[in-house]
């Protein structure tokens, strides 16, 4: 599009006190050339937009620039269609309300006898005119690079959804998936649907009043599944490989058990060597190279060669489940010593076959008594892995027992009742049931009788006494370990490796770190839900399940409109790359926080657009800049950078460029504005889609303008991490290292740039934060490179 | 666009009911499958209760943050449509084919507003700041806070006819303030509706024994929530009521209402997780500074655990089991004086702390505002999901993360409802 440049400078919220708009203008209108420019007291409002958008009928103008509020407000207003380039620059919060428009000034003056002097007079802030006229340069060059965005489209967006598992979570998941329309498919490796959910005798209350035990309707479930037109379901069945993007997944089926060409062929070892200092650790669950060959061993095929009888899908929930967790470790609770002390597993799958009896004689267990927190000392915690499920569990298993015997005596041995909720209803249901007895305390030991009973020794009981209670049985009320902490389970084809990444954060279980955003995953389309993120109840499994569908289903046709998914939901740009000058140093694809850029033999990235989420990271990471986004690109943020008009040294101004995120430093910083916080004038903010995507370039672009300083503001990163895209501060700070040996070439203090962690919240230590800066770089000085 | 401004729309759309995070959440995720939605808020801002809250637990970052990128989802989407100062007056028909009658109520700010703070400026009349839970005062035109979505300012009706407001109006440049603005009351069609009301936070003088309101220093987890908080009536500093001093001996009283037959017979989910984060907010502030928690059972579900471990790993944090029985205040250090009965020990113990938390709980909306329609509940007050769905915290209590999980799964129960 031939773009015809409109500036329109905005006079209202004091703008119009603090700068001077006519000298504003004529950095649009000769500078730029600006073929319109235009003020007017109030630009959002009536007459404001009319005069706009009777330029762009007049005039043609289709390059709208705005110097007004921040692009967070009036979006609305200043939304000309898609067809327009509208750009804003924020000379209100981070100029106006920021910054003193005035400044005293000592005036040297001869009175009337011709005698000097110095008088105080006050005069418009320059500085603040300067920043002002960097944004609006900035915000012009920003405009004149910004070219139109054509959506990424996949030729065929297959709207069916695998579901891996076909235990409640994943039957739940593929019958409200069908519901909705879409077909299904489920993957179990057992040999029939239902996983543990099959093997229980009653469930937990699911529903309003929570007080009772509701029958086990797993059954109604593996029916409606299996007889549903639009669900297929592979039983005896496991995945050996995915491969491909949100849309077209080709999954590669294989007996369970078995090995097939098609599963994920290990890393070679001088592969992961290289790959792990570059590309953090391997990923959890990365298959180890075999020692010795099996005799059958199967070739398995590059994880780009594709497989001509792959089934394609496009989207994938993950619904493996768990495994009961071993609690042999807890020695003095007598597991795997005494026959009749067992986890609440075995006691649940017996109790679905009958009434409860011993294992080791077939008798009836008539008192059983609950562990439900195994540690000593004053240890609180519950077993591993429990959640605040196994709570729940005793209570439902001590409520089996006095169902099948009438004098069944039920003892619960607790720290803390877990029963969050309306849960605390059934809980209350359970106190009154005169078989069922709760005692605080710690299980010092548990002991086998002549008669294979087993006694069970409580201390600091609510009593205030020790307790031996003997009992026919003893349940361990353990937890259920996430199958991602076995198994990688969804055998991604991709470079970064076949399993979830992340998973030591949850100890294995493949749950978001984003408390707001819960069925985030580092893998694109590919959604978690039930007991392999979290150990759950049936109703959480249900719940869980049904909002991974939904986030799978918004997946597909999210990928069917070319449009990003979450966080940066509805974008329609995507990273292309010149390959002609790619020199297959795999940084793109070992950096992208989504895995989704695989490489080929020789290292050339094969991009998989419906895998990305535009964060930009594989820009800030490519050494040779061949990776550009259609609206943001290296030549684009570089050219921003260099509109800055850097004073010379006899002007004693310093010039820092910041660049700042988007998603909260840029917040704050409105933020700090709309507080009226004041803070310096010599730094010029760029915002970025993350940290992620700064590309060192940029850095040295301003040095080598005369800059004084660059200054990142960014997310917090670590265990907690607060980046939208994952990983994106934390690789821009481990890019830093390469920035200070790049400034020590240049004899430049490695001090000059500098990377700061910051929370949107956090808007009032913004001048400090930014003060602080200043006066490191005011301590180095000047940048010698000015004016070179 | 999508804001007020948006007439009566197609059929085939989902109505949710509070613009809370759960109610923003299920209308993000069915529109960006592509379902249009329209929020009907009754405050005069998105956000709900989260917009109060300092920080999440268990990994202590901002909700603002979470809020920032929702708000971005919907300023993005078309097919996301909100109204603020609004609440559902009558609903008939069913599902597929609703009729809803709203009443929007004046916020006397207009659509000019550009948030310049004039009318706040020349506003003269103060009244009680009900965001930071009366615990300060806000000019009668103000800005609700500064994440405030939309950034528009509103007038309070308190001072509409007075000489105040003129002066309010006269001081707006944008010609934004309108007096005359009155109710309006409008019918959309609709094929969904979800009830995402959310919580407030119990009434803790309805609990006598704890003397709440008659002790100065005696706060609730929501209002430490503002006072730790940055935009906060103290600026993010912990101090007592009473005198402004600093905190260096605070408590905190679980289960205040919750667990009780007497008050709330559930169990409120959240504070014992929010009594753990706010233990670390005094402890952040005040090394010196020492917090006792008053509990039952400590509930900390799935990966909260290791939150707990981590806070009981202070040594300036403990725990006491026990049900505290009543609360005094000593009135010559205005100290707050805490009975409780130690289960462990057996005793009963007085101590004594400079101020005092009541980890109050959850009550849900709908025990005060009915659902206007066909709606079920439960012995609580909590709405029961039938043809009218329900997500949040009216449905049942729960923490910010399922929330999210279910009000994502409330968004596909939604769209299948718009598809039959």
């Amino acid at each position: 599009m031939e773009k015809k440049l409109g500036v329109y400078i905005c006079g209202g919220c004091s703008i119009g006190e603090g700068l001077d708009l006519e000298k504003l203008s004529v950095v649009a209108t000769k500078e730029y050339k600006a073929p319109v420019c235009k003020t007017h007291q109030a630009m959002c409002g009536e007459e404001g937009v009319a005069l706009i958008k009777s330029d762009m009928e007049a005039e043609g103008v289709n390059t709208i620039i705005i110097a007004a509020c921040s692009p967070r407000v009036k979006y609305d207003v200043f939304d000309f269609g898609p067809a327009n380039i509208v750009e804003r620059v924020n000379i209100r919060e981070q100029v106006v309300w920021s910054h003193d428009w005035t400044k005293q000034v000592k005036v040297k003056s001869k009175d009337a006898e011709g005698k000097e002097v110095v008088k105080e007079e006050t005069q418009p802030n320059d500085d603040t005119q300067m920043l002002a006229e960097d944004y609006l340069r900035m915000g012009i060059v920003k405009a004149q690079k910004t070219n139109d965005v054509d959506p990424y489209l996949l030729e065929n967006v297959e709207k069916s959804i695998l579901v891996i598992g076909g235990g409640i979570t994943g039957l739940t998941a593929a019958l409200e998936a069908a519901a909705t329309g879409y077909p299904v498919t489920i993957v179990e490796k057992a040999a029939e649907l239902g996983g543990y959910a099959a093997k229980q005798r009653k469930q937990i209350p699911t529903k309003s009043p929570f007080t009772s035990l509701e029958p086990n309707t797993i059954r109604e479930q593996i029916k409606a599944a299996s007889s549903h037109p639009q669900i297929t379901v592979k039983l005896s069945t496991e995945i050996a490989r995915i491969s491909g993007a949100p849309g077209q997944f080709a999954v590669s089926f294989k007996p369970a058990g078995t090995k097939s060409q098609w599963d994920i062929p290990p890393k070679k070892k001088e592969e992961k060597d290289a790959a792990a200092p570059a590309a953090e650790k391997p990923a959890e669950g990365e298959p180890e190279e075999p020692k010795e060959l099996p005799a059958d061993q199967v070739k398995c095929e590059d994880i780009l060669t594709s497989d001509p009888d792959a089934e394609v899908f496009g989207a994938v929930v993950v619904a493996a489940g768990g495994r009961p967790a071993d609690p042999s470790q807890f020695g003095h609770l007598g597991y795997g010593k005494f026959a009749n002390v067992v986890t609440n597993t075995m006691l649940e799958e017996t109790a679905a076959k009958g009434k409860i009896v011993r294992p080791s004689d077939g008798k009836a267990a008539k008192s059983i008594a609950f562990i439900q927190s195994p540690g000593l000392n004053g240890d609180d915690s519950d077993f591993p892995y429990a959640s605040s499920v196994t709570s729940m569990i005793s209570l439902k298993q001590a409520n089996y027992l006095t169902e099948d015997y009438s004098d069944g005596k039920a003892y619960i041995f607790y720290k803390h009742m877990r029963t969050p909720g309306l849960y605390e209803n059934f809980y209350k249901n359970a106190q009154n049931n005169p078989g069922v007895f709760l005692t605080r305390g710690e299980v010092l030991s548990v002991t086998e009788n002549a008669d294979k009973g087993l006694t069970v020794e409580v201390d600091n009981t609510i009593l205030g006494e020790k307790v031996a209670v003997n009992v026919d049985m003893v349940v361990l009320a353990s937890g259920m370990t996430p199958e991602t902490q076995f198994e990688p389970v969804i055998n991604l084809a991709y470079r970064q490796g076949p399993a979830f990444r992340d998973l030591e954060l949850f100890d294995g279980y493949a749950d978001s770190n984003y408390i707001c955003f819960p069925y985030e995953t580092r893998r694109t389309g590919i959604y978690t839900a039930g007991n392999v993120r979290q150990t759950m109840t049936n109703g959480e499994c249900i719940e869980d399940a049904t909002g991974a569908a939904l986030k799978a289903i918004q997946c597909l046709e999210s990928t069917n409109r070319g449009m990003a998914v979450h966080p940066r939901s509805g974008d329609m740009s995507f990273p292309e790359f010149f390959f002609q000058r790619c020199t297959q140093c795999k940084r793109c694809t070992e950096e992208c926080p989504f895995g989704a850029l695989d490489d080929d033999e020789k290292g050339t990235p094969k991009p998989n657009p419906s895998r990305c989420r535009r964060c930009g990271t594989c820009m800030g990471a490519c050494p040779e800049r061949i990776i550009s986004f259609k609206n943001y690109h290296i030549d684009m943020i570089g050219s921003m950078v260099k509109a800055v008009n850097v004073p010379d040294e006899d002007e004693e101004k310093y010039r820092i460029i910041a660049f700042v995120c988007e998603n909260d430093a840029y917040p704050a910083l409105d933020m700090a504005g709309l507080h009226k916080l004041k803070y310096s004038a010599d730094i010029r903010f760029i915002p970025v889609r993350c940290l992620g995507s700064v590309n060192t370039i940029w850095i040295a672009d301003a040095m080598s303008k005369g800059n004084d300083g660059v200054l990142l503001i960014g997310c917090k990163y670590g265990d907690d991490y607060q980046c939208h895209f994952v990983k994106g501060s934390e690789l821009c700070n481990r890019r830093m290292d390469n920035v200070a040996e790049t400034l020590g070439k240049l004899r430049l203090e490695p001090v000059r740039v500098q990377q700061v962690q910051f929370s949107i919240d956090e808007y009032e230590k913004i001048p400090e934060v930014i003060g602080k800066f200043v006066e490191v770089i005011e301590g180095v000085g000047f940048n010698p490179m000015k004016g070179f | 666009m999508a804001d007020e401004k948006t007439g009566t729309p197609e059929t085939g759309t989902i109505l949710v009911v509070g613009g809370g995070i759960s109610g923003i959440t299920t209308a993000l995720e069915a529109a960006e499958v592509g379902y249009e939605v329209f929020i009907v808020e009754k405050n005069p801002y998105l956000g709900g209760r989260v917009a109060q809250l300092n920080k999440y637990f268990p990994k202590l970052c901002p909700p603002t943050c979470g809020l920032e990128i929702n708000f971005q989802r919907i300023k993005k989407n078309k097919l996301v449509k909100w109204f603020t100062l609004t609440e559902v007056e009558k609903i008939s028909g069913g599902p597929g084919n609703y009729d809803v009658t709203l009443k929007q109520s004046p916020r006397h700010v207009n659509g000019n507003c550009t948030c310049c703070g004039k009318c706040g400026e020349a506003c003269d009349v103060e009244v009680s700041n009900t965001f930071n839970f009366g615990m300060d005062k806000r000019k009668a035109a103000y800005l609700p806070h500064e994440m405030s979505f939309p950034q528009r300012y509103v007038i309070d009706p308190s001072i509409i006819g007075t000489a105040s407001a003129q002066k309010c109006r006269d001081a707006c440049p944008y010609n934004a303030v309108d007096l005359e603005e009155k109710a309006k009351t409008f019918t959309i069609k609709v094929a969904s509706i979800v009830w995402a009301t959310g919580w407030n936070p119990y009434d803790a003088t309805k609990m006598t024994n704890l003397s709440f309101g008659k002790v100065g220093n005696l706060i609730t987890n929501m209002m430490m929530e503002r006072l730790a908080a940055v935009n906060g009536p103290t600026g993010g500093k912990i101090v007592r009521p009473s005198d402004g001093k600093a905190v260096n001996d605070i408590a905190f009283v679980q289960c205040a209402g919750s667990r009780d037959e007497n008050h709330l017979a559930f169990c409120s989910y959240i504070c014992c997780l929010a009594s753990l984060k706010q233990t670390t907010y005094i402890r952040e502030a005040n090394p010196e500074s020492k917090a006792t928690i008053y509990y039952i059972d400590l509930r900390t579900p799935g990966r909260y655990e290791k939150f707990y471990k981590k806070v009981k790993a202070d040594g300036n944090v403990s725990f006491v089991k026990g049900k505290v029985a009543k609360i005094e205040e000593d009135p010559a250090t205005k100290d707050v004086i805490v009975t409780v009965e130690d289960t462990l020990s057996g005793k009963k113990i007085q101590s004594r702390h400079e101020m005092v938390v009541l980890a109050t709980g959850m009550e849900p909306s709908t025990a005060q505002v009915k659902v206007p329609g066909n709606a079920k509940y439960d012995d609580n007050g909590f709405v029961v999901p039938a043809e009218i769905l329900a997500t949040g915290c009216v449905k049942k209590p729960s923490d910010v993360m399922s929330s999210g999980q279910t009000a994502t799964g409330t968004a596909l129960k939604a769209i299948q409802m718009v598809r039959r």
